[in-house]
């Protein structure tokens, strides 16, 4: 239902991000995006839900489209009324409102008669977020900014949801947490593809998965013939499946992706 | 007493007036961090407009369309000119503002000529309100009694309202607001439009006797300059602030007018600013930048 056919992007004149990828996204599907930093993840996410204006970028070729519509050419706003949203990295709350003003500004591309029946979803799935509702959004800690980043996406019930680096910075529990709530918010029949450098959640709740190295597509495949692969085991997980807490990956400075056994 | 009375009396009504110049100012400031230099620009057009079309509209049908046009001109400036030089960085957007302040005053003031100094404010010339010995003028009361009504109608709908709550999540995080679907231009059209509508409205009250004095429409592009300093005493960001800040100019305008001289109160409301920028260099309700990291 999405597909990313040969897209291309370009910051200004001189930074090339991405390069020819392309892969899809079946309906309902989990898909991990993995890569190390710079490797053009966001800028794929951003390509997808049509911001790389606002970073000065531009998809120079290829195409994005989604059940048949070309999104490429439409703006974030269209985007999001075809219910595809993202969480963006950093998490990005409105931290001068409240947790309830956050999700109603989700909620505000949604039909109308749907809101109520997302925002129970969305209260049901981070509990924190019904307590905490008058507070401002910015006095969350980092787990419940992530988790109020995620609800007020849901809010639109969306058909795919994006999701850039949803654990980065949290503590082991809380990222099991927010694979098994990836999990869950698929379970509701909802695409996501799940931007991570923690490649062993992502690798664990996502059906298949894709490796980005410097801007190009280095490797796709079912999540368990990636986990089991040499490549991502040695770069990405940190070792061998077996014993990837004890072993050492080969000393490349160039990735530092974590591992996280969970 | 009564004279101290008469002071406050007469910096509330003129503060009011401020206040709905610098309310507009930074409205049009959080949504698109453009300084807009032809703010007194718009009301001054409001206002030609209202006297060009109060001969065969009477003062009322031509102060809506006065307002309805300011609101259209502020609209069509954020649109031919700032949206299209997306690229260009906000100080060189203010600088094109300060390009378009130079021309339509330049127009309207040819237009005006030299000969007459025209007021606009028939309605309520004449009334007067005694208080505790002291008078306030027509003008200054209704500037009053509107900004009360219309800012008070801004803060529930900024606070309350969707379009508030649009207004908010676009200022506070352009990116963010869009990925929720909302659309950047239709929020900064409706500021600019509600800009330029205070804009005018201001103006109804500032092209009369009391206020401008002698000099009638003439006058209203320096006067509705004080807009500035209220706005950024109030901290640039704040709609609160502003409304206080456009007080704190009239007030310090009317008060040193009263003790000093008429010409003093000028330059008054400029020190005033200093000071306070001494001391707050954010304003009086300005936040100062937090980066997280
Ligand atoms: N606004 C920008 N202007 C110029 N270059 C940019 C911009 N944003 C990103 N880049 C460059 O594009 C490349 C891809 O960046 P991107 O942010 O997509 O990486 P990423 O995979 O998300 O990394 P991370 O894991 O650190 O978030 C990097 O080389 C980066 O320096
Ligand atoms: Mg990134």
């Amino acid at each position: 239902m999405l597909k990313i056919e040969n897209v291309s992007v370009r910051y200004g004149r001189a930074v090339q991000a991405l390069h020819d990828v392309s892969f899809d996204v079946a309906d309902g599907e989990v898909v991990a995006v993995l890569g190390s930093n710079g490797a053009g993840k966001s800028t794929l996410l951003r390509a997808i839900s049509a911001t790389l204006a606002l970073h000065r970028g531009t998809v120079t070729s290829g195409s994005v489209t989604l059940d048949g519509t070309r999104l490429d050419t439409l703006d974030p706003a269209a985007i999001v009324r075809r219910r595809l949203m993202q969480v963006p990295e950093g998490r990005q709350v409105f931290g001068r409102m409240t947790v309830e003003e956050n999700l109603r500004v989700g909620g505000l591309a949604a039909e109308p008669k749907r809101r109520a029946a997302a925002k129970a979803r969305v209260h049901e799935l981070f509990p924190v977020l019904a307590d905490r509702s008058a507070q401002p959004a910015g006095l969350l800690s980092g787990g419940e900014q992530q988790m109020l980043a995620i609800g007020r996406a849901l809010m639109c019930d969306p058909v795919v949801l994006l999701l850039d680096e949803p654990s980065l910075g949290l503590a082991p529990q809380l990222i099991q947490r927010i694979g098994r709530i990836v999990t869950e918010i698929n379970a509701g029949g909802t695409a996501v593809v799940l931007v991570e450098q923690n490649a062993s959640m992502a690798l664990q709740v996502s059906h298949r998965a894709v490796v980005l190295e410097v801007g190009r597509l280095a490797l796709a495949g079912s999540s368990a013939e990636l986990a089991a692969s040499e490549d991502v085991q040695r770069l990405y997980l940190g070792g061998h499946a077996d014993d990837a807490h004890e072993t050492d990956a080969p000393a490349r400075p160039r990735r530092i992706l974590s591992a996280w056994k969970g | 007493m009564s004279t101290f009375v008469q002071v406050l009396l007469n910096g509330t009504g003129r503060g009011a007036i401020y206040a709905l110049l610098a309310l507009g100012f930074v409205v049009i400031y959080k949504s698109t961090e453009v300084i807009n230099f032809a703010h007194g620009s718009l009301a001054l057009f409001g206002g030609y407009i209202v006297f060009a079309l109060k001969p065969t509209l009477g003062w009322l049908g031509a102060a809506v369309c006065g307002v309805l046009a300011a609101a259209a001109l502020a609209v069509l400036i954020e649109r031919v000119l700032l949206a299209r030089a997306k690229l260009a960085s906000q100080d060189s957007l203010a600088i094109l503002t300060i390009g378009v302040d130079i021309l339509i005053l330049t127009e309207i003031t040819r237009r005006l000529g030299t000969a007459s100094a025209p007021f606009l404010g028939d309605p309520y010339q004449d009334v007067r309100l005694r208080f505790l010995g002291a008078t306030i003028e027509g003008p200054e009361l209704f500037a009053l009694l509107t900004a009360i009504v219309l800012i008070g109608g801004f803060f529930v709908a900024f606070r309350f309202s969707t379009w508030g709550l649009t207004m908010r999540a676009q200022s506070e995080n352009k990116e963010a607001a869009a990925l929720m679907g909302i659309r950047s231009w239709r929020v900064t059209a409706s500021a600019w439009a509600l800009g330029g509508a205070l804009a005018a409205i201001a103006i109804l009250f500032i092209a009369t006797l009391p206020v401008a004095g002698g000099a009638g429409l003439t006058a209203a592009h320096t006067i509705a300059f004080a807009a500035f300093p209220a706005a950024i005493l109030g901290g640039l960001t704040s709609p609160g602030g502003a409304v206080v800040g456009g007080l704190v100019v009239g007030l310090a305008e009317s008060s040193a007018s009263q003790y000093i001289d008429n010409d003093f109160a000028k330059v008054a409301v400029y020190l005033v600013m200093l000071v306070v920028l001494v001391a707050r260099p954010s304003g009086l309700f300005g936040k100062v930048e937090q980066v997280r990291v």
